[in-house]
């Protein structure tokens, strides 16, 4: 095990896959001589070239189209998005080519492909800047998602993603790539994490904290805080949004009979709303008190450092959330 | 507060009087430098704000390129319209947004131009026609051709003028803009600030063709200008303004520039994308502010008194607009929902994270 970067594990994935697989390609904005808006694929460019590690203009709708016609044709592309809300200006090649592909082709045409970025609020940024996108590539069938917490899963689920035959949007947190973890060593072996598996991050008895992606450290940090108050909180990061760790939901639901949904985004038709719809279909006997949630606040976000943190989730208001299905507010 | 003369300074008039360069006269010339001014020391008061953490997220300095805000915005109207991207404060104070509020608007305060919930990327002034900052690159771009429109739809001899990196013309939206634009024969001037990059990603390595010709084949007819020459920037922007007003559709220019910082507060001046020596060289030789002094002092125009004076006049301004920024009150709790929605419905429910409930 090396202790490294969220950043160094994802560049660690993209380059043991290139290194595997002469048809992965990374493309976009400042990705080759500048090293990535975000440093990630510092180094690439040296070691693979330009055929392979390619900066784009800033064209969001074309380029994503690229890897797509690209992958119809058996490439292998990781398209990255400087950050997921400019790739609001390619959803239309994500949602009507990339997820539509296999199915309308009547599986004529696969695309094994990934769209890849930061997501999520960082600091101050303020509306345009500042969004959880997940929910816009869930909504339509034909498109996975993961969202890794950590290095491990950064390394693990980018890995996969890549060798996945479907299209796959990896969505990184942009205040993570800073963030330190243990990430086995590539010597001992090849380490990929299949998607669609969750994982507990944190065992707890009194009540669930269901999240993932950035919001994985918040949630430990309200767990942290609940366990002040005598209260043993289970963490799950979900890991992977699009194939859904239903079991693991399920299983945490038996054991802590609460839970607490934690999404970095808006509520409307958001992760938690299908968690919460998923519980009650599945496991509402189980339940014994309503599900919550903790989402941003339903506005778009505001710059001011003060109305943002108004705006955003917080630990605090997971803890008060899980005081609530407790009854114990 | 700002000098913004541009509403007595009429088109075509050049500031009346005497023509003593170029056919400007000395009020004229003067008043140029004392508004680049100005915006070069609001940037750099903006820089030290931020580095005292007391503006944050991306802030984009306008250093380098005064001459271009000063020389599209200048010969407009001030019921004409202007839009821009992110780097948006100078051509904000050109257009007649006091420079206080902008400042707030930086530091994240309720006196900001939009209340602190836009920050820098997103100063808005729609009393003097303003029509925002904009923060996805080519997002203004369809924004300016509906303003056109609607300008066209009314009847109105007014314009709009669209600013954009040279990088936006990449984007789709800037082809199928400058097409409705030419069919629909709308009154809108694009100007690309053309300053060689996008972010640390030369325009050439990205790009076929130079940006003068990318208005080719959308019917638009393209000029290029030198965008630090103030003087040249303007005659171009008065006689193209004049033509769109009187139905002659629209126009295309690269204005040449150069940004003399990073492309914002948290990107390096230079790099593996341009060199030290590069910025350090146009540093020097295009100035644009530099570029007018000497001018001025060649043609016996300006005196070192002028000059000092003049400076010391617009660093007043800055303070005074820090000053207004620094006491300005935080916004509050109650302004994080207000303009979610121009009207609340009667029926329904709006905000769905259960805070009317
Ligand atoms: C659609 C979109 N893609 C990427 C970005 C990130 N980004 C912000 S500015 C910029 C460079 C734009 O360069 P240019 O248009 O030349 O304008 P300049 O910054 O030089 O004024 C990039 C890539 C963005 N804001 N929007
Ligand atoms: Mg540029």
């Amino acid at each position: 095990m090396a202790t490294i970067t969220y950043r160094e594990a994802l560049n660690q994935a993209l380059a043991e896959e290139m290194e595997r697989d002469d048809s992965v390609f990374l493309m976009g904005e400042e990705v080759a001589e500048y090293d990535g808006a975000y440093k990630v694929s510092k180094g690439l460019l040296d070691q693979f070239g330009d055929r392979r590690v390619v900066d784009s203009p800033i064209s969001e709708l074309g380029f994503a189209g690229l890897g797509v016609g690209a992958a119809m044709v058996g490439l292998r592309p990781v398209i990255e998005f400087m950050t997921f809300n400019f790739s609001f200006l390619a959803l239309d090649q994500v949602i009507n080519s990339a997820a539509k592909m296999y199915y309308m082709s009547d599986g004529q045409v696969h695309l094994p492909m990934v769209f890849r970025g930061p997501t999520g609020a960082a600091l101050q940024l303020s509306a345009q800047h500042s969004q959880a996108c997940q929910t816009w590539y869930l909504h339509a069938p034909g498109v996975k998602l993961v969202t890794p917490a950590t290095p491990a899963d950064a390394k693990g689920l980018l890995k996969a993603a890549i060798r996945d035959e479907d299209p796959v949007a990896v969505m990184e947190g942009e205040l993570l790539y800073n963030l330190k973890g243990e990430v086995p060593d590539p010597e001992d072996g090849d380490f990929v994490i299949p998607l669609g598996l969750a994982e507990v991050k944190r065992e707890g008895g009194d009540v669930s904290i269901i999240t993932s992606g950035a919001m994985v450290h918040m949630a430990l940090m309200a767990a942290g805080n609940l366990e002040k108050d005598g209260i043993d909180a289970e963490v799950l990061d979900l890991r992977s949004l699009r194939p859904l760790d239903v079991d693991a939901i399920l299983a945490t639901v038996q054991k802590t009979n609460r839970v607490v949904v934690l999404e970095e985004g808006w509520p409307y038709a958001g992760v938690g709303a299908q968690i919460a719809a998923t519980i009650q279909e599945e496991a509402f006997d189980d339940l014994d008190a309503p599900v919550l949630r903790v989402t941003q606040a339903d506005v778009p976000m505001p710059y001011a450092k003060n109305l943002e943190q108004m705006a955003k989730p917080s630990a605090d208001r997971v803890v008060q959330a899980c005081k609530k299905v407790l009854y114990t507010d | 507060m700002a000098d913004t003369k541009t509403k007595e300074k009429k088109e075509g008039t050049r500031g009346g009087g005497k023509a003593e360069l170029d056919g400007f006269s000395r009020d004229m010339l003067h008043w140029f430098l004392k508004q680049m001014l100005l915006y070069r020391r609001f940037e750099e008061k903006a820089e030290e704000a931020y580095a005292i953490g007391k503006i944050g997220g991306f802030c984009h300095l306008h250093i380098g390129q005064e001459a271009v805000a000063q020389g599209v915005v200048g010969p407009l109207r001030p019921d004409d319209y202007v839009v821009t991207s992110y780097r948006d404060h100078t051509q904000a104070l050109a257009k007649g947004v006091d420079p206080g509020p902008v400042m707030a608007e930086l530091y994240g305060k309720k006196g900001g131009s939009v209340g602190g919930k836009g920050g820098s990327m997103h100063i808005f002034g729609v009393d003097v026609g303003f029509m925002g900052g904009h923060g996805i690159v080519g997002g203004q771009i369809p924004l300016a051709t509906g303003i056109g429109w609607a300008i066209q739809y009314r009847e109105s001899d007014q314009i709009c003028v669209c600013f954009l990196g040279d990088a936006a013309v990449n984007q789709g939206a800037f082809l199928e803009s400058l097409n409705m634009a030419a069919v629909w024969k709308l009154p809108v001037i694009y100007v690309v600030e053309n300053n060689e990059y996008g972010m640390g990603t030369a325009f050439k390595r990205v790009s076929a063709l130079p940006v003068v010709d990318r208005a080719k084949g959308t019917g638009v007819p393209g000029h290029a200008v030198d965008g630090q020459d103030v003087m040249a920037t303007w005659t171009l922007i008065e006689r193209l303004a004049s033509e769109v007003r009187k139905g002659g559709g629209p126009q295309y220019v690269d204005a040449r520039t150069y940004r003399f910082r990073g492309h914002s507060m948290s990107d390096p001046v230079s790099g593996t994308y341009r060199s030290k020596k590069e910025v350090e060289e146009k540093k020097e030789e295009a100035d644009p502010i530099t570029i007018l002094r000497d001018r001025l002092f060649e043609a016996k125009l300006l005196k070192q008194e002028e000059l000092e004076e003049m400076d010391q006049a617009v660093r007043v301004i800055v303070d005074e607009a820090a000053k207004f920024a620094d006491d300005s009150p935080l916004p509050t709790a109650d302004d994080l929902y207000t303009h979610t929605y121009k009207e609340i419905n009667e029926h329904g429910r709006l905000f769905l994270d259960g805070r009317d409930r």
